[in-house]
């Protein structure tokens, strides 16, 4: 997928001003935040249990070549075939070839972040394979041409009114005076129109939540089915995964599950946990005659070791977008490639590199609430602020900001000269700001006037209330 | 081996910065993978008794919007079956998965009740299965592919129907993998594992419209559990 994350500015200003996107978002407030907490009362382990699923990740990932080869190993022994792929590009042609091999026509796939990193369905589209979104969110945004604005619920930036026009537009065969008003109609139309494709699919392709060395087996999580629908009735299942999906045993997965449906949606259990292991069986009743796992690295493995190897234990269970308040203004487009949120603003740059990422790593108030409800504990704060680093030593953030920074710099160093300007500068904003009380524009902070007033002060600064505060307690 | 395999191999150890892994650490992982010890498992279910189990398994599943329907012996389910769709009105005509325990049921004493064998298409409107386990702490089927159990018969009816008998009540997804692992299987010591295991919670079900919940996406609009309540549990 074609990144626009540099123009992550421009992109977020027009969703502030988008009527649609900013009605869309206002469903994602309430329900996932109020389910989620929900969920997590129920569980007295909670915190423990997040413990257990960070452990098992430090563990796997400290053992990553060990823990690939041995599920490469069982995938092969049962029958399967595991394609290792150092970039979208190679893991584009292994999907294409299977395809080829197989004659396929059409391919039908459930949600995989994994496939939209690479781009898939462009590829397949240009060399005469056409793919069926299968999942109701992607398949809405894929006859919108758009990509997805959320990790779980693809078409959370759209109203239910833009949907039905899409619907109207796209599946011209239907009856033109048909009722499309609300969500249960436009999920059955959905469910009828694709129930043909599933059954005539050559080819399904999935994502993976987890590859389990301890028996080579993918395991997918879904609501919806279509996964299951996907990967049972064509002649092959390919699955999509990047490699740090991996983790030892069946007890593992079981673990980090146990957070991951919580985190995301706040259910128990999602509706379906499928666990997939190889080709169809000789005795087999059904099931695909072939069974692929395209294994993307895609500049992961170069995120050991280092200061953002915490990333890695990342489930995508998008708790971090959806307490985001970045995020719930902007909504997922904005920032401009497939991960959004505070995982994708740490993510994003990682992959696709700190130039091509632009502003993402500031795209954060810093409040914290990511990492508090990350059931993997991932530190996103700290790592948005490495990237703000290593951002502005290879002097990428334009000059008024880095001479700001460096006039900041200047006074930080020389406390006292800094108490003293603050103190003044404080006098000063009060006085001229005391008959309104607040400031419409202000020379160099147009940044944040544009969109709001900045209150004038009080008067004083702190540090010197403060100090005098201090004095006066003394002479008591 | 491909090149880009032994490069992304190469890839990790220079991040780790180490070589290849040390013996110690592949035998440690090793021992991992054999002996797949449990990690904590919530006492939610785990400190029940048996009966206890029983009957959170059909809390949780209900909260999940299964439906639930308690028999004493295996010779009642067609009946009720027959019963529970006169009551939604739905046709009466059903598939059922080529299951043994299934064979052994008396579908033709339901006289209005059609009955199928085999594997589901997709004019099929209710699939009638059994499971392999029934987790207690999340009111969860499990199912398994094979010869008894195509997998379609899981997802393409608009009704899916799940005989389950209170024995196989466990109370977590590990007593689940350990019965399993401990089930007669073919001959073929290759396979670790069924190709597929279904974990089932409830009804399909979206919420990518405007974030409201519908069910049955794509797979089943409604799932409703027989249960043989037999007062036997192992
Ligand atoms: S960073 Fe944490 S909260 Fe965000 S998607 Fe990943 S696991 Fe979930």
């Amino acid at each position: 997928m074609k990144a626009t994350s540099r123009a992550f500015k421009d992109n977020a200003r027009r969703a502030l001003g988008d009527p649609q996107l900013q009605k869309a978002l206002l469903n994602l407030r309430t329900g996932f935040a109020e389910r989620r907490a929900h969920a997590v009362s129920q569980l007295p382990e909670w915190e423990k249990l997040r413990d257990e699923a960070v452990a098992i990740k430090r563990h796997t990932l400290a053992n990553l070549d060990f823990y690939l080869e041995a599920f490469e190993q069982k995938v092969t022994a049962q029958g399967g075939q595991v394609h290792w792929c150092r970039d979208a590009a190679e893991a584009n042609a292994a999907v294409l070839a299977i395809c080829r091999r197989l004659d396929a026509q059409t391919v039908t796939k459930g949600k995989s972040m994994v496939g939209e990193e690479m781009g898939l369905n462009d590829h397949l589209e240009a060399n005469g394979v056409t793919p069926v979104e299968t999942d109701l969110g992607e398949y809405i945004i894929q006859i919108r041409h758009e990509p997805p604005s959320h990790i779980i619920a693809p078409a959370v930036h759209l109203t239910k009114e833009q949907i039905g026009e899409s619907f109207r537009a796209t599946h011209r065969a239907l009856d033109p005076a048909r009722r499309l008003e609300d969500a249960r109609q436009m999920c059955d139309e959905a469910r009828a129109i694709l129930r043909p494709r599933f059954l005539a699919a050559d080819v399904g392709i999935t994502g993976a939540n987890f590859l389990v060395a301890e028996t080579g087996s993918s395991i997918i999580v879904t609501n919806e089915g279509n996964g299951d629908l996907t990967q049972t009735l064509p002649k092959a299942h390919i699955v999509l995964a990047s490699l740090e999906k991996v983790v030892p045993t069946l007890e593992d997965a079981s673990t980090i599950l146990r957070v991951l449906a919580r985190s995301a949606t706040g259910q128990e259990f999602s509706a379906y946990t499928t666990v997939s292991t190889g080709p169809r069986r000789p005795d087999d009743a059904d099931g695909p005659g072939e069974y692929h796992v395209v294994l993307l690295d895609n500049g992961r493995s170069a995120l050991l070791g280092g200061e953002f190897e915490d990333m890695l234990r990342c489930i995508r269970c998008a708790a971090c977008l959806n307490h985001c308040p970045v995020y719930q203004a902007i909504g997922g487009q904005s920032y401009g490639w497939v991960y959004p949120g505070p995982m994708g603003a740490v993510l994003t740059p990682s992959l696709i590199g700190v130039e091509a990422a632009g502003n993402l790593p500031n795209a954060s108030t810093f409040c914290g609430r990511c990492e508090q409800v990350c059931p993997m504990k991932i530190p996103l704060p700290r790592m948005m602020r490495h990237w703000r680093e290593r951002e502005f030593e290879r002097h990428l953030p334009p000059r008024t900001y880095r001479l700001g920074l460096a006039a900041w710099a200047f006074f930080v160093e020389r406390p006292a000269l800094y108490r003293r300007a603050a103190d003044w500068g404080a006098r000063i904003l009060g006085y001229v700001g005391r008959a309104r009380g607040r400031f419409r524009a202000l020379p160099l902070a147009a940044g944040w006037t544009r969109t709001r007033d900045l209150p004038a002060p009080e008067g004083r600064s702190f540090m010197s209330l403060w100090a005098e505060r201090v004095a006066a307690r003394k002479r008591a | 081996m491909s090149p880009s395999r032994d490069q992304i191999l190469g890839s990790i150890r220079r991040a780790l910065r180490r070589g290849a892994l040390a013996p110690e650490a592949v035998a440690a992982c090793e021992t991992r993978l054999v002996t797949h010890p449990r990690n904590l498992i919530p006492a939610r279910a785990r400190t029940l008794p048996p009966r206890g189990q029983v009957e959170l398994f059909v809390k949780m599943a209900e909260a999940a919007n299964a439906t639930v329907a308690r028999v004493r012996e295996p010779r009642e389910v067609p009946a009720t079956i027959a019963a529970y769709l006169a009551r939604l009105n739905l046709p009466q005509r059903l598939v059922r998965a080529p299951d043994p325990a299934l064979d052994a049921l008396p579908w033709s004493a339901q006289t209005l009740l059609e009955t199928r064998r085999g594997i589901a298409a997709d004019s099929d409107p209710v699939g009638v299965t059994t499971c392999f386990a029934a987790i207690a702490e999340t009111g969860t089927l499990m199912l398994h592919s094979g010869p008894a159990g195509p997998t379609r018969n899981n997802f393409l009816p608009d009704t899916h129907i799940a005989v389950v008998r209170a024995s196989q009540v466990v109370a977590a997804y590990e007593d689940g993998w350990d019965r399993l692992r401990a089930a007669p299987r073919d001959a073929d010591a290759r396979f670790a594992m069924p190709r597929t295991v279904n974990f089932v919670t409830g009804p399909s079900r979206t919420a990518d419209i405007e974030q409201k919940i519908e069910l049955g996406a794509h797979g089943p609009r409604r799932l409703h559990i027989v249960l043989i309540d037999d007062g036997a549990t192992t």
